[in-house]
């Protein structure tokens, strides 16, 4: 790859591997960070690939129900806690939140490049297991099939995630303070991007979820090296404690994976509709709602699991709740883009694929909320349809938003606009095609995590499978174009979008300093003129 | 840490800074133990009778003499605040010094309370000693929550260590906020420690 950039930036400052691999600089450890969670995509990704290969056929096409079983955990485990919980705060985040502060780095630089050494030792100790053989319990590792009856690296693996989420919990204590602490004079709360918005309520989550998740762990290893019946009901444990805590972590580290997507999307909207954002306070205060809700609705993955139906309606009157500051995020961007003057730009794209698929998964995530119809639903193929479209549909789409709309910062090259919008088309359409079936499938009553099926479910599956190629073939464009890019793409100015935040007000790519003087913020980062009125005083948003 | 970040204005907004992120850091530990603690009291509960019998095996002159030393070091720590405001460094090595020393007899002393319980096969796996329900599990919980507190008390007495050998070589005044976040992190474990001895030691025998 021939890199020829400006004099001095961040990339070639000093070139050598070392110097990346020991770098403190938020933009490079964004970059090991984004290399090593796109490695882990398209290998939970490949495994996606075997799973689908699989239910082509209604006897199952190429693999043992036991393999099948190991593919979808390593599919589970590697997507949820390799690649979807870290890679936009910590690839795209890390990048940018500095830039966007005004700050020069991330309030702790050295803590930063350890929770990236933490997150590929963890993500290697775990895919070693998966890769001796694997585990076959599903990525909830639910007792007492996982102390009593799988077979597998249990501990291992988990060990691995024990480790990777100490890596996100020092993530999460580094964006916190380096929000309160490191923002340039002027930038008050109400001037801060969404993006900051949203990274800050995913921090929370980060820093108070993540340790119940590591406690739990450490008990189940105990368990299961040692037969003490913590959770295992056989040795006199109680596996609905198990689940209250796994999913204490577990449902709200769900927004973690869509939290920072919201925040990507309430950056690019206004950018590309020449708006100012519609409601700037109830975008932001929804993000920090989605993040506190999200902390009382575990109970609903335990509705069928045995919990009193008292604490089930409490859950789901909650679980309804978290729609409320999810709907606003959407209205208030329809308000954005009323009346704006649109640009079908390739983020745009993404951003707009990102509504529609967060509308469908949110909207059906009330069926799965509503205790009568989740008894009918849950443990179906509408729960897996239901959360791709939340958590591959959506958060995908405002990852690839993010990056094409950051790109030209981070690499100081254009990507071809073309190819851009065409992968955006293309895996919205693969993405809908893989996995709208599977909602109908799921109302049919066909149950998950099932390596065979029935032959009458076999049309709406073949679909899937066809839409899953799609998707497939739709998420390597990106990777191809990419990589030209780095090489022949042409050269990116500082602020090709015209857009209004700070990370836009420094070269392309930044120099490593980020900034040589300390900005001044007078005003918000969305007041784009109105277009009808002319250009109008950039006063707060 | 010799000098001050590029991110920052002065080395006081970088020690202050610090300081902040040591206070979230422990609300981050107080759910990593918070999760123990649930699962503890929850089987406490529902199984009396087998953690109470399991409790009285423990040592309870080991655990309390550990109790008074941990709050003595804590203590220590404490009372070194002033004397790095007011500038007294040898005061301040001194003390530092001694609550590492304090620190030391702890971990000491809760060895030689593991060797006794391993001895009298405590520990909740094969030929484990006990046989009421319930007994097992508060064996689990004493040994993953003391080797957890234990590994906390090494991590402390490893900033202790730094603290010194900055205290030998910096102006004291300089020190202010690396020792407060220091002593903030020593509170914690003695904290973590408070809430262990009575579910330890003490929910059999009273």
């Amino acid at each position: 790859m021939s890199l020829t950039l400006p004099a001095r930036s961040y990339l070639t400052e000093d070139g050598r591997l070392r110097s990346w691999l020991l770098s403190t600089d938020h933009k490079r450890i964004g970059l090991l960070y984004l290399g090593t969670t796109t490695a882990f995509f398209f290998l939970g990704g490949a495994a996606a690939a075997l799973v689908r290969l699989q239910l082509i056929e209604p006897d199952g096409a190429i693999v043992s129900p036991e393999t099948y079983n190991r593919l979808f955990t390593m599919h589970g485990v590697i997507m949820v806690w390799f690649f979807l919980v870290p890679v936009v705060p910590a690839a795209l985040g890390n990048f940018i939140l500095p830039l966007m502060l005004g700050a020069r780095d991330l309030a702790f630089p050295r803590l930063n490049l350890l929770s990236w050494y933490l997150f590929v030792f963890g993500g290697l100790l775990s895919l070693s297991a998966l890769a001796a053989g694997g585990v076959d319990t599903g990525w909830t590792f639910y007792t007492p099939l996982t102390s009593d009856y799988a077979k597998g690296h249990i501990v291992l693996v988990t060990a691995g995630i024990f480790i990777a989420g100490f890596s996100t919990i020092a993530t999460g204590v580094n964006f916190i303070i380096t929000i309160h602490r490191l923002r340039a004079p002027g930038l008050t709360l109400y001037r801060l991007p969404l993006f900051v918005w949203s990274l800050y309520a995913t921090s929370v989550i980060f820093v108070l979820a993540t340790p119940v998740l590591a406690i739990t762990l450490v008990l189940l290893a105990f368990e299961t090296i040692f037969h003490v019946g913590v959770f295992d009901p056989n040795l006199g444990g109680d596996p609905l404690l198990f689940q209250h805590l796994f999913w204490f972590y577990s449902h709200p580290a769900v927004y973690i994976m869509i939290l920072p997507g919201l925040g990507i999307v309430s950056e690019i909207i206004p950018v590309f509709s020449r708006r100012p954002i519609f409601g700037y306070k109830f975008v932001a205060w929804s993000s920090v709602a989605i993040s506190v809700i999200g902390f009382l609705v575990w109970g609903h993955h335990m509705f069928v699991a045995g919990t009193s139906v008292y604490a089930a309606i409490v859950f789901s009157m909650l679980s309804y709740l978290v729609a409320v500051p999810s709907a606003i995020k959407v209205f208030n961007w329809l308000g954005t883009l009323h009346k704006g003057s649109i640009r079908f730009d390739a983020p745009m794209l993404y951003a707009l694929g990102f509504i529609g698929l967060f509308t469908i998964g949110g909207l059906t995530g009330l069926f799965l909320a509503a205790l009568a119809s989740d008894v009918h639903l849950t443990q179906t193929y509408f729960v897996v349809a239901h959360f791709h479209y939340i958590m591959v549909g959506a958060m995908v789409s405002a990852l690839f938003a993010g990056l094409h709309y950051w790109w030209p910062k981070i690499t100081g090259r254009m990507y071809p606009e073309v190819w851009g919008r065409l992968a955006a088309l293309l895996i919205f359409f693969g993405f809908n095609l893989t996995f709208f079936p599977q909602f109908i499938l799921g109302f049919q009553g066909m149950p998950r995590r099932y390596a065979t099926y029935p032959a009458h479910f076999q049309v709406l599956n073949v679909l899937s499978s066809a839409g899953a190629t799609i998707l497939a073939a739709a998420y390597l464009l990106p990777l191809g174009y990419f990589a030209w890019s780095l090489a022949r793409g042409e050269r990116a100015p500082a602020n090709p979008w015209g857009a209004l935040g700070l990370e836009w007000q420094v070269p392309s790519p930044p120099p490593v300093e980020n900034f040589r003087e300390t900005p001044t913020v007078t005003g918000s980062p969305y007041a784009y003129p109105p277009m009808e009125d002319g250009v109008q005083d950039a006063a707060d948003g | 840490m010799a000098e001050t970040g590029i991110q920052y204005e002065s080395p006081s907004h970088e020690a202050e800074t610090a300081q902040a992120g040591m206070w979230l850091f422990l609300a981050s530990e107080f759910l990593f133990f918070g999760g123990l603690f649930l699962v503890w009291t929850i089987y406490r509960v529902t199984l009396p009778d087998g953690f109470a019998a399991a409790s009285r095996h423990t040592n309870i002159v080991i655990g309390a003499v550990n109790t008074v030393l941990l709050l003595v070091s804590g203590a220590c720590l404490s009372a070194g605040l002033p004397a790095v405001q007011s500038g007294n460094g040898r005061m301040f090595r001194r003390i530092l010094s001694g609550a590492l020393v304090i620190a030391l007899l702890f971990l000491a002393l809760k060895g030689l309370e593991w060797h006794e319980d391993l001895n009298e096969h405590l520990f909740p796996a094969a030929h484990f000693a006990l046989s009421e329900r319930g007994a097992g599990l508060f064996f689990c919980f004493y040994f993953v929550a003391t080797f957890l507190h234990g590994a906390h008390m090494v991590a402390g007495i490893v900033l202790l260590l730094w603290l010194l050998r900055r205290a030998r070589s910096e102006p004291v005044a300089s020190l202010r906020m690396p020792a407060e976040s220091v002593t903030l992190y020593w509170a914690f474990v003695d904290l973590i420690w408070i809430v262990l001895f009575p579910l330890i030691y003490l929910s059999g025998r009273v």
